[in-house]
């Protein structure tokens, strides 16, 4: 594929430093294929691994004709005025990963999407794991350091075929003026397992969001996993829904919250619509400075084969804890962070390495400003 | 060492300790003992510097330096540690991160230290959540064998142990404290909360005092003190401060 490296590095140090911390690996030691698009242009897309793709929407469409039954399947374009939107566009711009039956890859695919100078960026992204495959793929999202407004509005519809695996590491680094809309749905066939892991630490405007992953095959599984901190001025609204539909399927969905001043809504649904279908939600949040973290977790049973429960607690940090670690001689400011790190610890079952330590960098780095 | 001068301490709009007195040598061992509730660990909390535990009169002297006022890690970069009663539980926080985080020993000596006392399994684990009771023991001593303190305070440092990890603890305190050196050359300090005078089996002791209502009723040697304790209950105690 072609690629467009001139335009990778025109960007300014500053803007490369933003794409890091969300993943982005320039040199692709870690990645098996990436896509960048910056604003509404596709400025590089590549793939090494054999059985895996990865397109430009337009491009995708054009390939295979059966790309065309997955768009608008699983997110309807009528859900709300960001679908709707993004539905009208003419120039369709956004990522296409196929994967195709029974290709695996541990080394992730990165999709980045960067916002420079446009006032609004759209993106229809869509995910087809077909049967038994397995892709990890780590999207940054980022603005640039000199972007003050702007709204990103990005599509998702992820399908994971039977016995097909797909996890999904999303880490966002807006800016402070930045209005985010991602509007995402998964739809998980029988005994495959698709996990989702969020991450954003970094001041924004607005997000608002609430994936769902709708397990329709037996046996399937559905994980959420979502770190965030809410800086003076940001409202995050997100939420993650997992809908209980065929039998044997399980879902958990856990967040860590912690507010610096800003307001984080955190929801959750768990729908269980059949009978041996298992749900969790746990959310644990952290108020440090005066900030609001409201937990609405939703559970909610159709039939009596179905067992869901939640757990949720929002609270400052204990301060004997703090003054333990203190007496083994760590001064207050590293007993806090220490806590606050143990806090963020949410290790995540099979991920690769590679993810869970970019993860950690993003926690790491948010910690120094604690 | 240490030097505590009519010390009066608050807890929650109670006084709860009440014009302690207290000197403890460089080199010397001493046991508190004395009834639940009495103030014991509170006396170990306020020398250790918890916010909890306010002093409303008299001082704290370590090694010549007024404490009474410092912040806790100061104090324990001082040279004072503690083995606590009631821990807490900090999820996330792996007790081998905790133990690289506070000392300047790498991750194989850590582990050769959690290997002496039977903790390598949980240097993985978070601190202290769903440890056993005599876990916690091992997992405090752990602590203090990295930290190296000159001044230990322990609390209640057999309650909760089973006769074989009772050995253990006892040698690794004695240890702690230098009991296998020379008594011209020995340094630290410590000073021992005890109900059952266990640990005295391992850890010879140079003076006793007993608590009771916050206030030090008796001093003496803490072997005789075990000894009238268990015969006759502490309310001899109350009697031994007239004679
Ligand atoms: N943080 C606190 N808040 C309220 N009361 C406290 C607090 N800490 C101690 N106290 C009270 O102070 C008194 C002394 O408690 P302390 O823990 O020092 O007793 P102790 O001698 O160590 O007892 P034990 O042998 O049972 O451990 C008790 O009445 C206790 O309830
Ligand atoms: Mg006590």
């Amino acid at each position: 594929m072609q690629t467009d490296v001139n335009e990778l590095e025109q960007l300014s140090q500053k803007d490369k430093e933003r794409l890091a911390l969300t993943g982005l690996d320039l040199e692709m030691t870690n990645r098996c294929g990436s896509f960048f698009q910056i604003d509404q242009d596709v400025v590089h897309t590549s793939c090494a691994a054999e059985g895996i793709e990865i397109l430009p929407i337009a491009v995708a469409l054009e390939k295979y004709d059966w790309v065309s039954d997955y768009c608008w399947k699983a997110v309807p374009k009528d859900k709300d005025k960001y679908t709707e939107y993004v539905a009208k566009q003419e120039m369709p711009q956004g990522v296409v990963v196929i994967a195709h039956e029974g290709a695996r890859s541990e080394t992730p695919l990165q999709a980045c999407l960067f916002l420079r100078q446009e006032k609004v960026q759209h993106v229809h992204n869509i995910v087809i794991a077909r049967e038994g495959s397995e892709i990890h793929l780590i999207s940054g999202c980022a603005s640039s350091a000199q972007k003050e407004h702007g709204a990103h509005l990005g599509v998702t519809e992820i399908y994971v075929g039977k016995n097909a695996k797909v996890t999904s590491t999303m880490i966002h680094n807006w800016s402070p003026g930045i209005s985010v809309f991602p509007r995402s749905m998964a739809i998980v066939e029988e005994g495959g397992i698709f996990l989702s892991n969020y991450v954003c630490m970094q001041p924004v405007k607005k997000i608002q969001m609430y994936p769902t992953a709708r397990l329709a095959g037996k046996g399937a599984v559905g994980r959420f996993s979502s770190i965030v901190v809410g800086t003076p001025g940001s409202h995050l609204d997100l939420g993650s829904r997992a809908i209980l539909g065929a039998e044997g399927t399980s879902a958990e969905l856990i967040t860590r919250a912690i507010t610096t001043g800003g307001t984080i809504i955190s929801r959750g649904h768990v729908l269980g619509e059949t009978d041996k279908t298992r749900g969790h939600i746990e959310c644990k949040g952290l108020i440090l400075k005066d900030g609001i973290i409201h937990a609405i977790p939703e559970i909610e049973g159709h039939l009596t084969g179905t067992e869901l429960s939640h757990e949720a607690a929002v609270g400052k940090i204990a301060r004997h804890e703090i003054e333990y670690l203190m007496s083994r001689g760590l001064n207050e400011e590293e007993a806090t962070a220490t806590i606050i790190r143990g806090f963020l610890d949410v290790k995540i079952s099979g991920l690769p390495e590679v993810l869970q330590k970019q993860i950690d960098d993003a926690i790491d780095k948010a910690e120094s400003g604690f | 060492m240490l030097d505590i001068r009519d010390l009066s301490v608050r807890v929650e709009d109670r006084e709860v300790l009440h014009g302690i007195n207290l000197q403890i040598g460089g080199g010397e061992t001493h046991v508190l003992m004395g009834p639940n509730g009495s103030g014991k660990s509170s006396l170990l909390m306020t020398i250790m510097g918890f916010g909890n535990y306010s002093v409303t009169s008299g001082s704290i002297l370590f090694k010549g330096t007024d404490i009474t006022q410092m912040p806790i890690h100061e104090r324990a970069e001082l040279g004072i540690g503690m083995l606590f009663q009631r821990p807490p539980a900090i999820a996330g926080l792996k007790l081998g991160k905790l133990l690289t985080a506070t000392s300047q020993l790498g991750g194989e000596a850590v582990e050769a230290l959690a290997q002496s006392v039977n903790m390598e399994d949980f240097l993985t684990r978070d601190i202290n959540v769903g440890f056993s009771g005599g876990e916690i023991k091992r997992s405090e001593v752990l602590q203090l064998k990295v930290q190296q303190p000159e001044f230990i305070m322990l609390d209640e440092p057999e309650s909760g142990v089973d006769l074989e990890n009772m050995a253990l603890m006892g040698r690794e305190v004695a240890h702690l404290l230098e009991k296998d050196v020379h008594i011209i050359d020995r340094h630290r300090s410590g000073l021992i909360i005890t109900h059952t005078g266990y640990i005295l089996d391992y850890v010879d002791a140079d003076q006793g005092h007993v608590m009771i209502d916050g206030q030090i009723r008796c001093h003496g040697n803490p072997r005789e003190i075990l000894k009238v304790v268990q015969e006759k209950g502490y309310k001899e105690c109350l009697r031994c401060k007239q004679m």
